[in-house]
């Protein structure tokens, strides 16, 4: 291997809307490069697969190459290549694992295709050191919104509960157009509650009491559809602020109790917050006022490692080189339903 | 070593031809060395061509007997195709070529097929000029006219079968997918492309080129070709980009839909 005893692992992440192309060494970043088709998308209020999938490749080779200069490394210097195998958008996945294998074949160093779930427990290994075993991981973004116990990144992770409809991030979205924000909503929303209040409107908080670890926001985004409807049809202002203040309280009350919930129940002292609704002001907030209340240790990597991106693909990348795990075949497909209890492929 | 020497107007001395194709439900590797075809794979599977790929292109380098590094240019179909699989042989293409720093090439899918049509002892060698149609899903086919194996003139295209220009041979899975439409009669040559076809094509094509002249092409954008003499000025040669011909779907919004009646 390079230069130092830990192995430099190339991560490749496609499996949404951003071509990612991260380095590391051990768990040094050493670059994070990211190429994103969101512009393309916003037009059309939400991410088009076949638009995401002709970006990732034709932006794939330039963003590699991006990655290599910013790490100040040549292509030959790569020990490992690792792959977000799923979940995801398929014909996006395949993209990358396509990208992937052939880097892999032609530099003749392992493949290791991974979860890309468990990759956002991982990333933050890259600014906060090894991870507590176990710890338990809140992933919330436009694509999932999962509780996972995680005994071990590498080998073990566990499905605690997760959406039964749409996905937190997605939720932002939806009410984003409702409020006639732009897309993708989440920014937008923090940005308009930071002048509003939380508790203007009671909007109604899915599945809070049930007793599961799981998530709902189909009804409260249907509420607050309702609710801005009545006033207009009334004749009434809305206040956007109050809205998306009310609605992003409801939202993050939810995630925040369930995964304090989740701490307790298995008995955990470490959360991890992850996936870019982890970039939102007021979850940060209300997570560490709560995790303070509880004994329980927040952690949540900078927003950059946050939403979707190489470097938490080549961060897990790293602990399945240094588990020993065997790596994968060429033959490996791409799973856009590739379940959370499988870490690597 | 593939480029001759140092300097400018040298020719390539030496080919070693990596070509592939994800276009069609053919995944097709070979290698050619500049005067055979020295080994290829094709399985038919429309769902796995990301699976099936990497291992095919192994394969062929295992029976011929060479490192990947000595390849000396990688050649792609660049389609037209139904996309997903299309995009595992270019994007492996580029991916591969920038590991062994040689050039990667596209060479148009039914320009392949085509030049399958000429070669003696192929079934359905055809004498004259005849269509290529490729199965294009959503009832439509993708399509060129050719003057000869090796000379493109119209396309490619997508439209419906019932739209082809009559009374030429049809070679290709869009002639026999649609042979009642375009008559029973007109299907001829092979259904799937081959990456021999392929390989023997860019082969023949890379042969002739001096260093500098192969670095032009890699990037010479796919422009229409309407002519015999454009055809030919221009070989087949371009980069490995795909070749779409239809816009994605999708649909600007209007405003949210009402949740109250
Ligand atoms: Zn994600």
């Amino acid at each position: 291997m390079s230069r130092t005893d830990e192995p430099i692992v190339l991560g490749i992440e496609t499996s949404c809307d951003e071509t990612g192309v991260g380095i590391v060494r051990g768990h040094t970043l050493l670059a994070n490069t990211i190429a994103s088709s969101m512009d393309e998308h916003a037009r059309f209020g939400g991410v088009v697969p076949e638009v995401a999938s002709r970006a990732h490749l034709e932006a794939m080779a330039p963003t590699v190459e991006g990655a290599l200069a910013a790490a100040g490394l040549r292509l030959s210097d790569v020990d490992a290549v690792a792959v977000t195998a799923g979940p995801g958008l398929a014909g996006a996945l395949l993209v990358g694992v396509a990208a992937a294998k052939a880097y892999a074949m032609g530099l003749g160093v392992p493949l290791y295709g991974v979860n890309h779930l468990a990759a956002h427990v991982a990333v933050d290994q890259l600014e906060h050191g090894p991870l507590p075993k176990p710890a338990i991981a809140l992933l919330v973004s436009g694509g999932h919104s999962s509780l996972l116990l995680v005994p071990d990144v590498a080998q073990d992770v566990v499905s605690l509960g997760s959406t039964v409809d749409d996905a937190a991030g997605e939720a932002f979205d939806k009410v984003a157009r409702v409020l006639g924000l732009p897309f993708p909503g989440g920014p937008y929303i923090d940005r308009a509650a930071r002048e509003g209040s939380g508790t203007a409107v009671a909007f109604p908080r899915g599945k809070y009491d049930d007793g599961t670890l799981d998530f709902s926001f189909s009804g409260l985004k249907t509420a607050v559809a309702r609710w801005v409807e009545a006033r207009e049809a009334a004749g009434e202002p809305v206040s956007v602020a109050d809205v998306a203040a009310s609605f992003q309280e409801a939202v993050v009350d939810v995630l925040t109790r369930k995964a304090l919930q989740a701490c307790a129940r298995y008995d955990v002292k470490d959360l991890l917050i992850g996936g870019g609704v982890a970039a939102n002001s007021r979850l940060r907030v209300l997570a560490q006022e709560r995790c303070d209340a509880a004994g329980v240790r927040l952690r949540v990597p900078r927003p950059g490692l946050c939403t979707d991106n190489g470097a938490m693909v080549a961060a897990l990348g790293a602990n399945l080189v240094a588990a020993g795990v065997d790596p994968s075949s060429l033959d490996i497909p791409a799973d856009s339903s590739l379940p959370i209890t499988t870490v690597h492929v | 070593m593939g480029w001759g020497g140092a300097g400018e107007g040298l020719r390539l001395t030496f080919v070693l031809v990596l070509a592939f194709d994800t276009a069609t439900p053919a995944v097709t590797a070979a290698l050619h060395d500049g005067d055979y075809v020295v080994a290829e794979s094709t399985t038919v599977d429309a769902r796995r061509h990301g699976e099936l790929l990497a291992p095919a292109i192994e394969q062929v380098l295992r029976d011929s007997g060479v490192r990947l590094r000595d390849v000396t240019a990688i050649v792609a179909g660049t389609g037209p195709g139904p996309y997903t699989g299309l995009r595992v042989g270019l994007m492996t293409a580029t991916a591969l070529a920038t590991t062994i720093g040689a050039p990667a090439f596209g060479v148009c899918t039914l320009d392949a097929i085509a030049y399958a049509t000429g070669q003696t002892g192929q079934t359905g060698e055809i004498d004259g000029p005849f269509l290529v149609a490729t199965d294009a899903r959503r009832k439509e086919v993708f399509w060129a006219r050719y003057g000869d194996a090796v000379t493109r003139l119209d396309g490619p295209r997508v439209d419906r079968p019932d739209d082809l220009p009559p009374d030429l041979p049809v070679v290709g899975a869009g002639a026999r997918m649609y042979a009642e439409t375009i008559g029973a009669d007109r299907v001829a040559g092979p259904e799937h492309p081959s990456a021999g076809a392929l390989a023997a094509l860019a082969a023949g094509r890379l042969a002739g080129l001096t260093v500098e002249e192969a670095a032009e092409l890699a990037e010479m954008p796919d422009g229409r070709i309407d002519s015999v003499e454009k055809a030919r000025e221009l070989g087949v040669l371009g980069p490995p980009r795909p070749i779409y011909l239809r816009r994605p779907d999708a649909q600007i919004p209007g405003a949210p839909k009402r949740v109250t009646a």
